[in-house]
């Protein structure tokens, strides 16, 4: 990378401008299947952080001594042997977790944001940065996951449960939004508006940036004019002055 | 027999791939833009899908259980799928270079699609006997072809649609997969 940008920058890059579900729409898979409830979604969000955070860290050790031509395979295993690990780490610190998430954390190991990540910076950054970028990238994974579970888990049921505590309890709930299609709807809602707040801040931009031309321009007119006139002014009095002399 | 016909019917329609287990999204929203490469990525998958459902769950019951390392399943169920597409590739090249032109430059990118893996470990998961892994790994991957076909044409005619712009492209093909989810839901009273 040519240009140098801080680690705060870095993780921000990933929440906000470069968010995996909302900008980038990766992995799309687990952010549909797992996100009927928040505990899933942050879940689901803090497995793919870690493997993120272990498999860049790794790949960028890793980068000087592994050929060019079998990288995408070499990437493959180290992402597999980490998922593997989170796995059975899942299993023993929350069997809960580990059953609802079901096939979706193996799946972990085909994530487009996993090995786009390898391949797109830890091949070629320092382990630092690296670090930081997947902290960013899976960061920002989490917000989407919690944020499309914390809408479809409240208004499908009407509650929202978490560490066996319940908030917002209220008996009117839209069961719809729980159910295969409101994962659709949900997500395509949440990036449709997000897309529609942009093209309307560029827009204004746009808008702003038009008026400020358009102002120049009619300064530069003016100005123009008035030389113009001024140059007008003085030919007419050489007229006179002529007329005069003879 | 009657089972086998059950489990077809419930993998094509009623637990859709796409609609209802939401596996191989990526390439359904990334390739289903025009009909003739969502038919070619569908066909690929088909083969991909089938062969490798029945070749991982046969390395599982006969080396891996035998040899209790059903732990490294993940590792050895991603590198059979690598090495088999890529054998594919070339024995498709080599034996029908038209099939190839079309087909080609779907088969790289399948490695990585969910859909793949995701197949091999249901399987195992199912505790499936060959057989009904053949047919479950079959008509799921033809579940796959046969939305993400129908979907080509759906998106074919947005591109006509007024769509506001901040809701074109992903956005409106999500609510249109929502809507054609809802549709496939009513299939769970066939059976």
């Amino acid at each position: 990378m040519a240009r140098k940008i801080t680690p705060k920058q870095n993780i921000l890059k990933g929440l906000f401008e470069q968010n995996p579900t909302f900008v980038l729409v990766l992995g799309m898979c687990p952010t549909l299947g797992v996100t009927t409830s928040l505990s899933n979604g942050i879940g689901m969000g803090l497995s793919v952080l870690f493997v993120l955070i272990l498999t860049n860290a790794v790949i960028a050790l890793i980068k000087n001594i592994v050929p060019a031509e079998i990288r995408i395979p070499v990437y493959i295993i180290v992402i597999a042997a980490v998922v593997t690990l989170i796995e059975y780490l899942v299993n023993a610190l929350s069997p809960t977790l580990y059953d609802s998430l079901g096939i979706y954390l193996p799946l972990i190991v085909v994530n487009c944001i996993i090995l786009g990540r390898a391949e797109a910076y830890a091949s070629d950054n320092s382990i630092k940065d690296s670090i930081f970028d997947a902290m960013g990238m899976g960061l920002g994974f989490t917000l989407g996951l919690s944020t499309l579970a914390f809408v479809r888990e409240l208004l499908g049921t009407g509650s929202i449960q978490m560490f066996g505590i319940t908030f917002f309890d209220s008996t009117v709930a839209a069961s719809f939004l729980v159910s295969p299609p409101g994962a659709f709807l949900t997500l395509g809602l949440i990036i449709g508006i997000i897309n529609t707040v942009k093209v309307d801040k560029a827009r204004k931009k746009k808008a702003i940036m038009d008026e400020k031309i358009k102002v120049a321009l009619a300064k530069k007119a003016a100005k123009q004019a008035a030389a113009k006139a001024l140059a007008d002014e003085t030919a007419l009095q050489n007229q006179s002055t002529l007329k005069g002399a003879m | 027999m009657k089972e086998l016909i059950t489990l077809a019917f419930t993998a094509f329609l009623v637990q859709n791939i796409i609609l209802s287990q939401f596996l191989g999204i990526c390439s359904f929203l990334g390739v289903s833009n025009k009909r003739k490469s969502a038919l070619g990525m569908g066909l690929s998958i088909f083969f991909v899908i089938t062969i490798s459902g029945v070749l991982t769950l046969s390395i599982y019951k006969f080396v891996l259980v035998p040899l209790e390392l059903e732990f490294m399943r993940t590792i050895v169920f991603i590198l059979v799928i690598a090495a088999m597409v890529q054998i594919l590739e070339m024995a498709i090249k080599k034996f029908s270079p038209g099939l190839y032109q079309s087909l080609g430059v779907y088969l790289p990118l399948i490695t990585t699609n969910c859909a793949v893996l995701g197949v091999a470990l249901l399987n195992v998961q199912n505790e499936y006997t060959i057989v009904q892994a053949l047919v479950f790994s079959a008509f799921t991957s033809l579940g796959y072809t046969a939305i993400i076909f129908t979907f080509s044409y759906i998106r074919e005619q947005m591109h006509k649609a007024p769509i506001p712009e901040g809701f074109a492209g992903i956005p409106a093909g999500l609510i249109a997969a929502s809507i054609m989810s809802l549709v496939f839901q009513g299939f769970a009273g066939l059976i």
